[in-house]
């Protein structure tokens, strides 16, 4: 029955058969992707979270947007904006944000160096399937790529009232997004699961 | 397909939610609910009650989208003027000052995607309960669709937070969130867990009990 999976959108069972490095196996009846064989992926996966993290530092301890009027130079961080929206009174909105811009994003980056660090030195983390289920239970909460949008669509709405200078954190912003994508593309979720050892 | 569909409920297997494990169905558990061996997910054929939830999300965002696009997301105080904004007003401003690139994606992406996705949510559930097997393969597509566009709605309230963020210049200019924003951000919340509570198993349902 190891050989077995059902597909996850149509219930579908399918033979799971090798696969090609780089290949992909779809569902014969509603197309999902049922697995896959992705090259490196432990070793890529890590790589990228290391490289994560320090971005995801370097992206939140820098202001990413400044402004001037006149004289007056007003800088932003993330955090600024969602103090801001505290103390307006706009809880609920300084929470969404919050959870989805820095919370969700270092959590998940956090415990995915948790679980792949020690496979990579051939030892077994601890809690090693509640750590992973919560890693894939957070994934669709992380935005950082809807934030860059945001930023994107900011810099056009205030260019007309004042100039815009781009900080530091802004460049780390950009590459820490294509990090987090290219971090969910090399992870083959599969290959964690088979560190888990259980009894049927 | 001419025969009944081998699928893992017809031969009492249960699919982990988490890890995809095919896994014996036993009942009898005393009541404990049954987990997965391997991850410990809660193991459920079918998401339970996925058709009353998921109704219930949906229509409870159809609400929350009425006040999200009536009421102000932002108040701009400009030199002791207040002006209140909502998405609409936004993006109209946007068009008439030539932007109609950033017009267009604000527009798309806090009106138009919210809409279509609970549109598509709304005519999924109707066709499950009506038990049709008109076109499966498209509709999970659709359902698919709903799962990726939804959380770029979210635009609208990083730009709130960013504006918030920058524009406090004292008497020359500030800009504050408006009563929308929190509606916005439920519509966007809800709608992602209406999704995720949907599911897209029911749509191929119907034909095997039709063919047993
Ligand atoms: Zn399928
Ligand atoms: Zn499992």
């Amino acid at each position: 029955m190891d050989s077995l999976i059902a597909c996850h959108e149509c219930d579908l069972i399918h033979r799971i058969q090798p696969l090609a490095e780089g290949a992909v196996a779809r569902c014969s009846r509603c197309g999902a992707v049922l697995y896959c064989h992705k090259r490196n992926s432990l070793d890529r996966t890590l790589a990228m979270t290391i490289a994560g993290l320090i971005l995801f530092v370097l992206a939140n301890s820098f202001p990413f947007l400044s402004m001037k009027i006149q004289a007056q130079v007003q800088e932003s961080t993330l955090l600024t904006g969602i103090k801001e929206l505290y103390a307006q009174g706009m809880w609920q909105v300084a929470l969404l944000v919050l959870l989805t811009t820095i919370l969700v994003p270092l959590i998940q980056l956090l415990s995915l160096l948790y679980v792949l660090l020690p496979i990579k030195l051939n030892r077994k983390p601890w809690k090693l399937a509640l750590v992973f289920r919560f890693v894939q239970r957070l994934q669709p909460w992380s935005m950082m790529e809807v934030f860059m949008l945001g930023i994107l669509v900011s810099i056009v709405k205030l260019a007309g009232m004042a100039s815009m200078v781009p900080g530091i954190s802004l460049f780390a912003f950009l590459v820490l997004i294509f990090i987090l994508a290219a971090s969910a593309a090399s992870l083959d979720p599969h290959l964690i699961w088979e560190q888990v050892e259980f009894k049927r | 397909m001419n025969q009944s569909a081998l699928t893992a409920r017809n031969v009492s297997l249960v699919s982990c939610p988490c890890c995809h494990l095919l896994c014996e169905m036993r009942s009898g558990h005393q009541g404990r609910p049954l987990t997965c061996p391997r991850c410990g997910a809660a193991l459920h054929q079918r998401k339970i009650n996925s058709l009353a939830r998921t109704w219930a999300l949906v229509l409870a965002a159809f609400v929350c989208y009425i006040p999200a696009n009536v009421l102000p997301i932002t108040h701009v105080t400009s030199l002791g003027h207040v002006q209140s904004d909502t998405i609409m007003s936004g993006v109209i401003y946007f068009m008439v000052s030539g932007s109609w690139p950033i017009a267009l994606v604000i527009f798309v992406a806090s009106v138009f995607v919210p809409l279509v996705k609970l549109i598509i949510l709304t005519f999924l559930l109707i066709s499950v309960q009506r038990k049709t097997n008109w076109r499966q393969k498209d509709r999970t597509r659709l359902y698919r669709i709903t799962e990726v566009i939804g959380r770029w709605s979210m635009v609208d309230i990083y730009v709130v937070t960013i504006l918030v963020a920058l524009v406090k210049m004292g008497a020359l200019a500030t800009i504050e969130a408006g009563p929308g924003a929190v509606f916005f951000g439920a519509v966007v919340v809800i709608t992602m867990f209406a999704a995720m509570t949907f599911d897209p198993r029911l749509i191929w349902d119907t034909k095997e009990q039709h063919n047993e």
